[in-house]
């Protein structure tokens, strides 16, 4: 709870008075979650965070490390890509104004677009509760993580921005469907519960998937993460309090936790993407260290890192097959229904048509707000002129 | 990108783009840490207050157009700081000391 306290005090920083109200508020909450037990570590989270402490670290070593050679003279395109492959097979960072290859930088700009794009619709599905919460506390700590979202989606289109794209280009390609988002947020959040679901799995399996990309080959893409990852433990922490909550709450509080972790599960193992034989991009991409590990190992380190904190949360995981495998040290499971992620992708989920309106309608409401700041600087700068 | 003078186009695609520098206390230098859209310079600070220091990250906020930078090439880096790759004498560990002088 500590770091929910610390959202809620920040969440309000600047007026004295409400500050200990919702500090008084967030720890009432935290008292009753635990109903006096010991609240017991989120497993694996730790473990994660530490990764991205030794990611951060490892890219301030690599700064101060020498390259193999030191590309005196570079001018013609061999000596260029045989640079450029040093830098990356030294575990250096490509910086924007470095020549790299142009698949590299069509690469790099799909998939950090894309990773900006999830950031901005995936405030939909919890913004959906937010004038719903049912606690001064949970509406707070809630705003704080969308909040978080619409943050990360910027310092994304700012790292997309450094690859030469602008963010009017990548706002049109959003709209028309040209780049992609996550297909996880094409699925409704139907209950207060689906909130608490979302941030364990739903950012639990991005936290998995991102916390490799802090080691990415391009810098301004594994600085941002870095920063994200930091910011991300948070959301999958709160949402491990709310189920957790929620599980040792009425009956039907429990059903309500176990109906969003039916539905969510699923889902969330096909945020991974298609198995490895079928997985498009990726050979290239962890030749070029954008990508660290497959889709597939990434999935296997979610579920067995998933399937302990279930037990510890008392709800079930929605596979029979489910099992530890002691020779292998790995969880069995069920693979998610890859035919299912593929139409979600392509347009035929829950929610896409909405989420995509939503967007639109979000931007053009928000048209004034951005001419009246542009009105004014421009007035501002012709005074300035005159003066 | 380019920072727009005069006339507005009115669309928030052409707000100029912002260097945000941070210092985190008091006793350390502002530095870089990514950078964002505003239409003005003191929007770009309260929006790098908003995007950049949710949690306390800072005591300091420096934003620089950043059309206003000027950047040397990475393509002439040898060359360029070559001129300094001979002069290991500006190293003090280049000098020997004699075993037993103190305080040098």
């Amino acid at each position: 709870m500590a770091a929910a306290h610390r959202v809620a005090a920040i969440a309000v920083s600047g007026s004295p008075g409400r500050r200990d109200v919702l500090q008084n508020l967030a720890a009432v909450t935290g008292c009753c979650n635990t109903g006096g037990m010991e609240r017991q570590e989120v497993p694996g989270a730790s473990g994660l965070l530490s990764e991205v402490a030794a990611a951060e670290a490892e890219l301030r070593a690599a700064a101060d490390r020498d390259r193999g050679g030191d590309g005196a003279g570079v001018a013609a395109g061999d000596e260029l890509a045989a640079y450029f492959d040093e830098v990356v097979g030294a575990d250096q960072k490509i910086e924007p104004r470095d020549w790299m290859p142009e698949a590299y930088r069509k690469g790099l700009v799909r998939q950090i677009a894309q990773h900006a794009h999830s950031e901005i619709i995936g405030m939909q599905p919890e913004g959906n509760w937010l004038s719903r919460a049912p606690s001064l506390a949970r509406k707070a700590i809630l705003l704080a993580k969308v909040q978080d979202e619409a943050g990360h989606g910027l310092y994304l289109y700012a790292a997309a921005e450094t690859l030469g794209v602008s963010r009017a280009e990548l706002f049109d390609k959003l709209l028309s469907g040209r780049q992609k988002y996550s297909s996880i947020f094409n699925y409704p959040t139907l209950t207060w519960a689906d909130v608490g679901a979302i941030g364990w799995l739903v950012d639990g399996a991005a936290i998995v998937n991102q916390v490799p990309l802090c080691r990415c080959s391009y810098g301004p893409y594994a600085r941002a993460m870095i920063r994200i990852c930091k910011e991300e433990s948070f959301h999958q922490r709160q949402g491990f309090d709310l189920l957790y909550t929620l599980a040792r709450g009425t009956d039907e509080q429990r059903a309500m936790a176990q109906d969003a972790v039916d539905r969510w599960w699923y889902p969330s193992l096909a945020m991974f993407g298609p198995p490895d034989a079928e997985s498009t991009h990726s050979t290239q991409s962890m030749a070029w260290k954008i990508k660290r590990f497959s889709n597939d190992e990434l999935r296997q380190k979610f579920v067995d890192m998933t399937a302990q904190q279930a037990e510890v949360l008392g709800l079930n995981l929605p596979d029979e097959a489910l099992g530890y495998d002691q020779p292998s040290g790995h969880w069995r499971y069920t693979q998610p229904d890859f035919g299912e992620l593929m139409r979600v992708i392509s347009g035929d989920g829950p929610c896409n048509r909405q989420r995509i309106e939503h967007r639109r309608r979000a931007h053009d409401d928000g048209a004034w707000v951005r001419d009246s700041a542009a009105a004014y600087a421009a007035k501002q700068r012709t005074r300035k002129a005159a003066a | 990108m380019t920072v727009e003078n005069g006339q507005s186009t009115v669309d928030s695609q052409d707000w100029p783009l912002w260097e945000v520098f941070v210092r985190p206390r008091r006793g350390l230098a502002h530095s870089h840490v990514g950078s964002l859209h505003a239409s003005d310079a003191e929007l770009a600070v309260r929006n790098a207050r908003d995007l950049y220091t949710r949690r306390q990250e800072g005591v300091s906020i420096w934003v620089v157009p950043a059309a206003a930078i000027t950047a040397s090439s990475p393509d002439e880096k040898d060359a360029f700081f070559e001129p300094a790759g001979d002069k290991v004498y500006r190293h003090p560990t280049f000098y020997p000391v004699p075993e037993g002088v103190e305080h040098l």
